[in-house]
């Protein structure tokens, strides 16, 4: 069982992140070059956060077209299991692998700050372990965060039981309070809070645990 | 570079002058493309918002609406304008802008030899 960190150039909370399934949850981790075309096998793939190709012209604009990620596409159409924290859930909304898009925060700040998150597990393959309405707290550190899509869009996404992270206090604008969605079959996850700075005690919680480890099961 | 036009002669050996100067040095035509992108009507745009507050502490008062987009120039080379343009609303579609919260125009120009 191995999960498999893309690696774009800009991207920081790939360490982070390697540190926090190896070194929290025991987990075998590979990283995969942005560039290459082949997962080599891993059982889970996440796109960490950052700031990939820079954020230029939009964030996650650019890492759409990189080589790996077509590879990625393929993965989660068949089901693999695959989580956007960050810049990785600005990447899947420009994928296509989640609808709608991520904006520049409403006050335009970069925040940076603890945040209680209500959790709608719904058939999200993440968030097994998790009740409905079960109260997380984890850290955002973003600029670009203010979720936004069409109404239609919405009301199918909120029939279908896709917002399944919502902030209990809106930080960003996001339209429904939306800081995390699922896909239509739950194998897909996008989220701007970062679990994987909340698997230590040390770093004041252990609330993204379980949503990590579910990578592996 | 794939040449679509052939070379054709210019007229000193008797045959009918090159009325096309690409066709003639077998170039295919060059274009300047200037696309636009905008945030849609509907999206909020919070750093044109932030922008027109510090024009009026400019004393540049009346702004009634800033919205910021994005310019994007381009040359490139295709067989006629028409695929010049298909070309280009790809870009446009696909990368240039997110359909989601922007809009996004085009003006095209053929550039002469």
């Amino acid at each position: 069982m191995t999960v498999g960190i893309v690696v774009f150039p800009g991207s920081n909370c790939d360490r982070d992140m390697a540190w926090a399934l190896e070194g929290c949850l025991g987990l075998a981790t590979r990283f995969l070059w942005h560039g290459d075309s082949d997962l080599g096998g891993v059982d889970a793939v996440v796109l960490p956060g950052g700031f990939s190709y820079g954020d230029y012209l939009r964030c996650g604009a650019l890492a759409r077209f990189a080589p790996l990620l077509n590879e990625v596409a393929q993965f989660a159409k068949k089901g693999g299991p695959v989580l956007g924290i960050c810049n990785g859930f600005q990447i899947l909304t420009e994928m296509g692998l989640l609808p709608g898009a991520l904006t520049r925060n409403r006050e335009l700040h970069f925040r940076c700050e603890p945040c209680e998150l209500r959790v709608q597990p719904g058939n999200c393959h993440f968030l097994k372990g998790y009740g409905p309405e079960q109260l997380l707290q984890l850290p955002i550190a973003h600029g670009e965060g203010c979720y936004q899509c069409d109404p239609d869009t919405f009301s199918a996404l909120e029939q279908g039981g896709q917002i399944v992270l919502r902030y209990a206090k809106n930080p960003n604008g996001s339209l429904g309070d939306v800081a995390g969605l699922s896909n239509a079959k739950g194998n897909v996850l996008g989220l701007m809070p970062h679990p994987e700075r909340a698997c230590d005690p040390l770093l004041g919680g252990i609330d993204g645990r379980q949503l990590l480890q579910n990578l592996g099961s | 570079m794939g040449l679509i036009n052939t070379m054709h002669s210019n007229g000193a050996d008797g045959s009918p002058g090159c009325e096309d100067l690409n066709n003639c040095l077998g170039r295919l035509p060059r274009f300047i493309a200037r696309v636009q992108v905008q945030l849609r009507p509907s999206v909020l745009d919070p750093a044109g918002e932030a922008t027109r507050a510090a024009a009026s502490r400019l004393g540049v008062t009346g702004l009634q609406k800033l919205r910021i987009g994005k310019a994007v120039e381009m040359e490139l080379e295709a067989g006629s304008a028409s695929d010049a343009r298909e070309q280009l609303s790809l870009l446009c579609d696909r990368l240039l802008a997110n359909p989601v919260t922007e809009n996004w125009s085009l003006e095209l120009e053929e550039l002469t030899p």
